[in-house]
């Protein structure tokens, strides 16, 4: 038997959303795994990247371990693939683009109304976080672009087979590209 | 006089009268253009560019390019479809359109125009910009956030409403629109049945109390897009 592609997924800054969809593909998923190993994946919790032909990327890039990741999948992965709003756009996390970042950290850690003797988190074992959030192709080349909070199920599911398929051109019909 | 004339667009012969705008003339003939900044019930403002064909080879905009006899127009090719895209694109990352929370997800028309064409993602990246939510009026929302600037309100408001409630200030990258008030929407004499509000495609004018009422997969272009009730293609 030859070896079936593998698939890894990661998210970012994301919440999950998009993951939850993935397995929203119900018994769809029995099919998949004939058709595809996952590698490295919140799903399987799978630690250590190995070579892929796809990666999923779920969310943006709003700290230096989410950028790592990225960059780490983009070497390992033959088709990076942003899947939903926040890794296409940035999304909700990008809300704060619009706030200086002095400003965001003061409102959360210091001034929000349920702070008590707050302070700035600046342990070095903690990510630092960016200026602001990226979507992930401001950060590095991405393949497929999947919009949507999050990708409908039929959708994730209509990318993934595409890309396994080996055809040319991906032309999602209408009811599949949304943004909500 | 007006005299009936011939027009092609994309090799479909149309009948108007000499004038006529081109997109006026195709839409009457059931051929969509994509557009934006147009709307049926105004005016012509030619400010978005989406509408552009090419009318003997030069570019135009076909809501402010009246026809003539004999034209010969393109709408549907690769490289149009590609500006329009483009445009799409740049109205987007220029603002901050966070749809997955916007009252007029669904019913939008800024969004409905880039399913239509097949939008994935901008090719330009986002700006981010600093923008006001003006939330000063008892009934409407004002969310500069998602205004593209199109003057639809502006136009509604002269030309129906008969009040001079908004207007597009300043040029450029910074062009706004401004209320006629001193601080804000509250002041102006808007009311919650005006034209204006009625016109804006997008979430940037919204009434107060109305939203998110209709569920998902079955609001206006969950599943039907923009213009489908005309022929024609992107």
């Amino acid at each position: 038997m030859t070896e079936k592609p593998k698939v890894a997924t990661a998210s970012l800054a994301g919440c999950f959303g998009c993951h939850m969809t993935l397995l929203d593909i119900d018994d769809r998923i029995l099919s998949l795994i004939d058709l595809i190993d996952f590698d490295k994946s919140p799903i399987d919790d799978i630690k250590e990247l190995g070579d892929c032909t796809v990666g999923l990327i779920e969310g943006g890039v709003s700290n230096s371990e989410n950028l790592e990741t990225l960059r780490e999948f983009r070497r390992k992965c033959t088709i990076l693939v942003s899947m939903g709003d926040c890794a296409t756009s940035g999304g909700i996390p990008a809300m704060r683009n619009t706030v200086p970042l002095k400003e965001c950290l003061e409102e959360a850690y210091l001034n929000g109304p349920s702070v008590v003797d707050g302070v700035i988190p600046n342990d070095p074992d903690l990510p630092s976080i960016l200026d602001r959030v990226y979507p992930c192709h401001e950060v590095v080349k991405i393949d497929y672009h999947l919009p949507g909070c999050p990708p409908s199920a039929d959708s994730i599911w209509a990318v993934l087979n595409f890309l396994l398929s080996g055809e040319e051109n991906l032309e999602l019909p209408y009811e599949l590209i949304k943004y909500d | 006089m007006k005299e009936e004339i011939t027009i092609t667009i994309d090799g479909v012969e149309i009948k108007t009268k000499t004038g006529e705008f081109i997109l006026r003339a195709a839409l009457n003939a059931g051929i969509y253009i994509p557009h934006l900044c147009f709307h049926p019930d105004l005016p012509p403002h030619g400010s978005c560019r989406v509408c552009t064909v090419k009318v003997n080879g030069r570019h135009m905009a076909s809501c402010t390019t009246p026809a003539e006899d004999g034209m010969v127009i393109t709408s549907d090719d690769a490289e149009l479809l590609d500006l329009r895209k483009a445009v799409i694109e740049m109205l987007f990352v220029e603002g901050n359109h966070f749809c997955m929370f916007c009252e007029m997800s669904g019913k939008c028309e800024l969004q409905a125009v880039a399913y239509r064409l097949g939008i994935l993602v901008p090719r330009y990246p986002n700006l981010f910009p600093q923008r006001e939510v003006d939330a000063s009026h008892p009934d409407v929302m004002l969310d500069h956030n998602r205004c593209i600037l199109c003057g639809r309100c502006v136009r509604a408001s002269d030309e129906k409403d008969g009040k001079h409630v908004f207007e597009l200030m300043e040029r450029g990258a910074k062009t706004r629109l401004g209320v006629d008030a001193e601080n804000n929407l509250g002041e102006t004499n808007l009311s919650i049945d005006d034209k204006a509000l009625d016109v804006c495609p997008v979430g940037a004018l919204l009434i107060k109390d109305t939203a998110y009422r209709i569920p998902i997969g079955e609001r206006q272009y969950d599943k039907t897009p923009v213009g489908s009730q005309h022929k024609g293609n992107k």
